[in-house]
């Protein structure tokens, strides 16, 4: 199970840096939800992984840790937000300089 | 006084959602913006006071315990951070209701929401929140920086807003890697855990620690880092620009706050030291050649903005009692002068008609004699010139500093350079006039624009006059924050015992609250 979570971390995260690279604003928007994704995983597994467990004290042996789920809730929230504050602005971009690179080139 | 702690961080929240059911109604959006404005400097100084005494005052969000809720701690550096900024966005507030805020919707909410960030920024004592009050006054200043429309702000605000989201998410994988150490992120806490961790954590914690610091230069716009900067503040309106003055500040704080408490006794911090001060005297270097190639007024103080953070950062990071006291006291005098001039520059380009505030010949302005003098001690003032209060803060961090050959050369030859480029724009501004004022000028610039220039330079000759005091409190503040010895105990309590649940760490199996 780790190997598949760091797996899947490290696949998000490469895509995610590869595609904010990029000169225009779809790719990069992209690219930044892919490394959110990456992130949002990270912070999820960051207290440990747990199969089956529920975060709940004195109801298992060992039992899930509640904290990082309350933070990954915060940074799903705060990233989504962002990522649709970024699309607008690049719509806005494209609208008066009609390009969408992100120098606004051609 | 327990709960005053609280009310820079609400009051503005509270202020904001007020302003939003205002929203088409500009008149009283002004009155209540202003007069929430006055009474949160007020509190501020209060609590400016009140932080003087010998305690440091902790403030438990509903009331949880340090450990498990999120604390706001209030000590000197703190209360002073607030001080500042509520200045800073007084003066701004000041500049923008006479115009500048009927440009565009939502300025006003935007404005205090962006305070909130800022108080809650200087307040919080847990790594999460901070995280989250960055984020705060973040969404408010990708909003802000829109303010007023054109083609530029759209362009620069992309960079702006994905430099910073990738600055987040490094932000939240240095916290998971601290959470996943410690297993908790109140700052006093993992202070605690950190020093206690086993030698094998040591590569962890220094690379949570580093990234977390990649994170605090991006914001503080150190070098290589800092290249958004001048682009996106000199495209944002001149009282956001007045007010984002502060921003660079707050990367600079986070690096003064949390690398003496939270890393103090643990691997990260040799690595930290190297790396800081070099970088800030490379961002010295560029902005002070930046301040060269602008050509207009706004930008030579954009590019005066990064230097006043970068002479700041390169005090921090020698993260002694004296180096960090005399980057205090320099803090208050340069963040004071660079909003006035950002604003006398928009103050000035409005008088030029459509010459702006371009640095070229020009037609002779009406009333350039008065304006030319404002402009000469705001300009005094922003490079640090005796017996202005920039030159003191100068002068104590070269004390602090020692005998440091590159750190005097680089500090010393940027302040040299920065006076000439000062120079050379007033020159160009207001000497070499093509001619006296002709029909097509619009009138002066009249008294009330220029009243926040006026007032933020009050302030500085103020600073200047009461230096001995400001001086012991910005040493009494550094001493508090470089031996955090004061602020665990504050936080924590006298006894040390962990109440943190360590249920996935390698000695899980029993543990119970």
């Amino acid at each position: 199970m780790e190997l598949l979570l760091a797996t899947a971390i490290g696949l998000l995260a490469a895509a995610g840096s590869y595609l904010c690279l990029r000169a225009r604003t779809f790719p990069v928007v992209l690219g930044i939800t892919f490394l959110s994704y990456a992130v949002n995983l990270f912070i999820f597994v960051a207290g440990g992984v747990r199969i089956e467990q529920p975060p709940i004290v004195g109801a298992a042996v060992a039992m899930t840790d509640p904290l990082p789920q309350a933070l990954v809730l915060t940074a799903i929230v705060i990233g989504f937000g962002m990522t649709a504050y970024l699309v607008v602005l690049a719509m806005r971009a494209y609208a008066t300089s009609g390009s969408d690179h992100v120098d606004g080139g051609r | 006084m327990t709960h005053w702690i609280v009310v820079p961080f609400l009051l503005p929240a509270l202020t904001a959602c007020v302003l939003l059911l205002l929203k088409d109604r500009l008149r009283a959006q002004r009155v209540v913006s202003v007069f929430s404005m006055l009474v949160l400097l007020g509190v501020v100084a209060g609590l400016v006071a009140v932080a003087g005494g010998d305690g440091i005052g902790v403030y438990a969000l509903g009331n949880w315990p340090a450990r498990i809720g999120i604390v706001f701690v209030l000590d000197r550096f703190s209360a002073l951070m607030m001080m500042l900024t509520a200045t800073i966005a007084a003066a701004s507030l000041l500049y923008a209701v006479q115009g500048w805020d009927a440009r565009g919707a939502h300025f006003h909410p935007l404005f205090h929401f962006q305070l909130m960030g800022l108080n809650g920024a200087f307040l919080t004592g847990d790594l999460f929140n901070l995280f989250v009050c960055f984020e705060l006054l973040l969404i408010a200043s990708y909003a802000l920086l829109q303010h007023g429309g054109g083609a530029e702000r759209p362009k620069f605000g992309i960079h702006y807003v994905v430099l910073n989201l990738i600055g987040s998410a490094l932000f939240l994988i240095a916290v998971s890697i601290l959470y996943r150490i410690a297993g908790t992120l109140n700052m006093a806490d993992l202070a605690v855990a950190l020093g206690n961790a086993p030698p094998a954590q040591a590569p962890w914690i220094r690379a949570g620690g580093l990234l977390l610091l990649v994170v605090f230069l991006l914001k503080a716009a150190a070098a290589p880092l800092y290249l958004w900067l001048p682009g996106t503040y000199a495209a944002a309106s001149a009282p956001v620009t007045a007010l984002f003055a502060v921003l660079t500040k707050v990367g600079v704080y986070a690096i003064a706050r949390v690398y003496p408490i939270v890393f103090g006794a643990s691997a990260a911090m040799d690595v930290v030291a190297a790396v800081v001060v070099p970088a800030a005297l490379a961002t010295l270097a560029c902005a002070t050649l930046g301040a060269f190639a602008a050509t207009t007024l706004t930008q030579l103080a954009v590019w005066l903005t990064l230097v006043s953070s970068a002479t700041l950062l390169a005090a921090v990071g020698l993260f002694t009692t004296e180096g960090l006291g005399g980057a205090l006291y320099y803090l208050l005098a340069s963040t004071l002068a660079t909003p006035a001039l950002l604003l006398l520059a928009d103050a000035l380009a409005g008088a030029r008609g459509s010459f702006g505030d371009r640095l070229c010949r020009a037609p002779r302005m009406h009333h350039a004699q008065r304006v030319g003098a404002l402009y000469f001690v705001v300009a005094m003032a922003v490079a640090g010139m005796p017996p202005l209060a920039g030159f003191l803060g100068k002068m104590l961090i070269l004390q602090g500093a020692g005998p440091a050959p590159w750190f005097w050369s680089v500090v010393l030859g940027a302040s040299l350079l920065n006076l000439l480029a000062l120079a050379r724009a007033g020159t160009r501004l207001f000497w070499s006039a093509a001619s006296d004022p002709c029909d097509g000028l619009p009138a002066s610039v009249s008294a009330l624009r220029l009243a926040p220039v006026l007032a933020l330079t009050a302030a500085i000759v103020g600073l200047s006059v009461f230096a001995g005091p400001v001086d012991r409190y910005t040493r009494a503040a550094a001493v508090r924050v470089i031996e955090p010895a004061n602020y665990l105990e504050a936080v924590l309590g006298a006894d040390t015992l962990r109440w943190t649940v360590r249920v996935l760490g390698p000695d899980a199996s029993g543990a119970r609250p």
